[in-house]
């Protein structure tokens, strides 16, 4: 599902973010993404977005090559990735429905397919009673499983999450995490970026650190 | 390291998804379906920047105003010189010949020339004024009496007013006779009394030109107003851009609304420009008529007329949408996620 070949990401100024990056995550895997703030993980995780492209190497997801993936294509390949970020990134003058709608509506779906496929998603993660409140009068917990609806209304193959507990505390952390699993129960990829190394130590899910770029281990499918 | 003892489920419980994901790229929705979705998509973006404005009244208010006003100065000016073209048409007709006839002319050849004259198939009606009645008015109009008194011979020529016949090309067959006439043997001097006709069409060129530069430039300046307010209304939704754009919104998604509000900017204008043209119209037309009627004419103002209202709407409109189309793709390519 997600494949890097030698990537790396050089910025301007010369700071090496990765640095010849090698792993790949199967279909229907669920891998943790471990590593101190500066190791590599949000670019890692920006470059599958293509929100950044990579310096060098070559990175491949679902077998399309991003490299040779042009600017007008870049919404059509993010509609395919579900994203869960640690500050939500939700929008406070619409209500929560219409924040979860929101992937749906630019992807062209009609209204009764919208109504029909939010209040799926928001049933999923137990907030279909708050679909009419505003993000804002919700908890952070809250917040972050409105964040998780909307990565996962479009029913995209992959998803990814970059601190998707940073502020949560354990047990809403746990519950969180439960949600991811049970997506990648029913077959989706899951590739979460995160240093909560006590929450994941307990879940038996491979664990890729990286280092200054480069992974430190992890870095293959266990057989 | 501290850890939970026990890990709860979430508070209801999520109901498994049907099916699971089929591939990288979403599960592709029809031709037909995409677009339906494309255009309700142009509705409900259409509709919601409209709320949006209607929300805020206080701040649109005050941007369709300055562009209704804009718009307003060269719609006014436009309809005041159609007005005058339409005053200036009703007096084309009424402008008459005037023949100085050969002081040699005995007063019976004089009167016999005038006769022949109204035999003219392009000749309305003649008049016959002979030197004697020429000078006998004159002296009474002018007050000159002993001036004229004194003079040893009438010095004033028998005058024929002629008037032409009216037409559409009246004023082409009043310089075709004008021309025939001049070169009569019994006719000293003919004049045409169609010169301040000219005289006014000539001005009105001139205003028509500075009405459309002036137009050229506040249109101009409607435009900076528009791609000014756009690029305030881009910075204010800034947060909404990443996130579109994240969730895989396409430049011409992020784009739509703000072309939208451009459009229903310029289309307040528009009409706001309308109003103030009715209202200008209104005020006028009252003293219109009392001056048409001290003239002894029924003359009223004509306005803008349904096509030009129309034509009008859809400008405005259009310039509100390109104002914001200038400024929409240079500053939203700006805002990428980060």
């Amino acid at each position: 599902m997600i494949q890097f070949d030698d990537v790396s990401k050089r910025y301007p100024g010369g700071h090496t973010a990765l640095n010849q990056l090698s792993f790949q995550v199967d279909r229907g895997e669920m891998v943790f993404l471990t590593g101190h703030s500066g190791a590599g993980k949000s670019t890692l995780l920006k470059l599958i977005m293509m929100m950044e492209r990579p310096t060098s190497g070559q990175l491949f997801i679902d077998g399309k090559n991003l490299n040779r993936l042009s600017a007008r294509k870049i919404p059509q390949h993010r509609r395919g990735v579900g994203v869960v970020f640690q500050n939500h990134q939700l929008l406070f003058d619409r209500s929560v429905f219409d924040n979860v709608a929101l992937p749906l509506i630019i992807a062209g779906f009609q209204p009764r397919d919208v109504g029909r496929r939010v209040r799926a998603a928001l049933d999923k993660v137990g907030l279909l009673d708050k679909e009419k409140k505003n993000p804002v009068t919700l908890s952070g917990g809250e917040q972050q499983r409105v964040g998780i609806a909307r990565a996962v209304v479009n029913k995209p193959a992959l998803l990814l999450a970059d601190e998707p507990t940073g502020n949560l505390d354990p047990q809403l952390s746990a519950e969180i995490m439960h949600l991811f699993e049970q997506f990648n129960q029913v077959g989706v990829t899951v590739l979460i970026a995160t240093h909560d190394l006590s929450l994941i130590a307990r879940m038996p899910y491979r664990v890729m650190s990286l280092e200054q770029g480069q992974i430190l281990a992890g870095g293959v499918t266990p057989a | 390291m501290s850890a939970t003892p026990t890990r709860k489920p979430v508070k209801s419980k999520p109901s498994e998804p049907k099916t699971p994901g089929a591939g990288a790229s979403v599960k592709p929705i029809g031709m037909k379906e995409k677009w339906q979705g494309y255009w309700a998509n142009q509705r409900l973006v259409a509709g919601q920047t409209l709320r949006r404005l209607v929300k805020e009244p206080a701040s649109s208010a005050m941007t369709v105003l300055v562009i209704g006003i804009a718009l307003a100065l060269p719609v006014v000016m436009l309809v005041a010189l159609a007005n005058i073209e339409q005053l200036g048409r009703g007096w084309d007709g009424a402008a008459k010949i005037t023949l100085f006839l050969d002081q040699t002319l005995s007063d019976a050849r004089a009167r016999e020339f005038a006769g022949s004259l109204n035999r003219h198939s392009d000749i309305e009606a003649v008049e016959y004024r002979s030197s004697r009645e020429a000078l006998e008015e004159f002296r009474e109009m002018s007050g000159y009496g002993d001036v004229l008194n004194s003079l040893s011979r009438n010095p004033l020529p028998a005058v024929v007013l002629i008037t032409p016949v009216a037409s559409e090309r009246s004023t082409a067959v009043s310089q075709q006779l004008l021309a025939e006439l001049a070169g009569k043997p019994q006719v000293a001097q003919a004049k045409l009394d169609l010169e301040w006709v000219q005289r006014l069409h000539a001005m009105m060129d001139i205003g028509k030109r500075i009405t459309l530069a002036l137009a050229f430039l506040l249109m101009l300046g409607v435009l900076l107003v528009i791609g000014n307010t756009i690029k305030l209304a881009i910075e204010a939704r800034r947060d909404e851009i990443v996130v579109v754009k994240l969730v895989g919104g396409t430049d011409a998604f992020v784009r739509r609304p703000f072309l939208y509000t451009g459009f229903w900017y310029g289309l307040g204008g528009g009409l706001t420009a309308w109003l103030i043209l009715q209202v200008s119209l209104l005020i006028l037309a009252g003293p219109v008529s009392t001056l048409a009627g001290l003239y002894g004419s029924e003359y009223s103002l004509i306005g803008l007329g349904f096509g030009n209202t129309l034509m009008l709407w859809l400008t405005s409109g259009l310039l509100g949408w390109m104002g914001a189309f200038l400024v929409v793709g240079r500053h939203l390519s700006g805002i990428e996620p980060r």
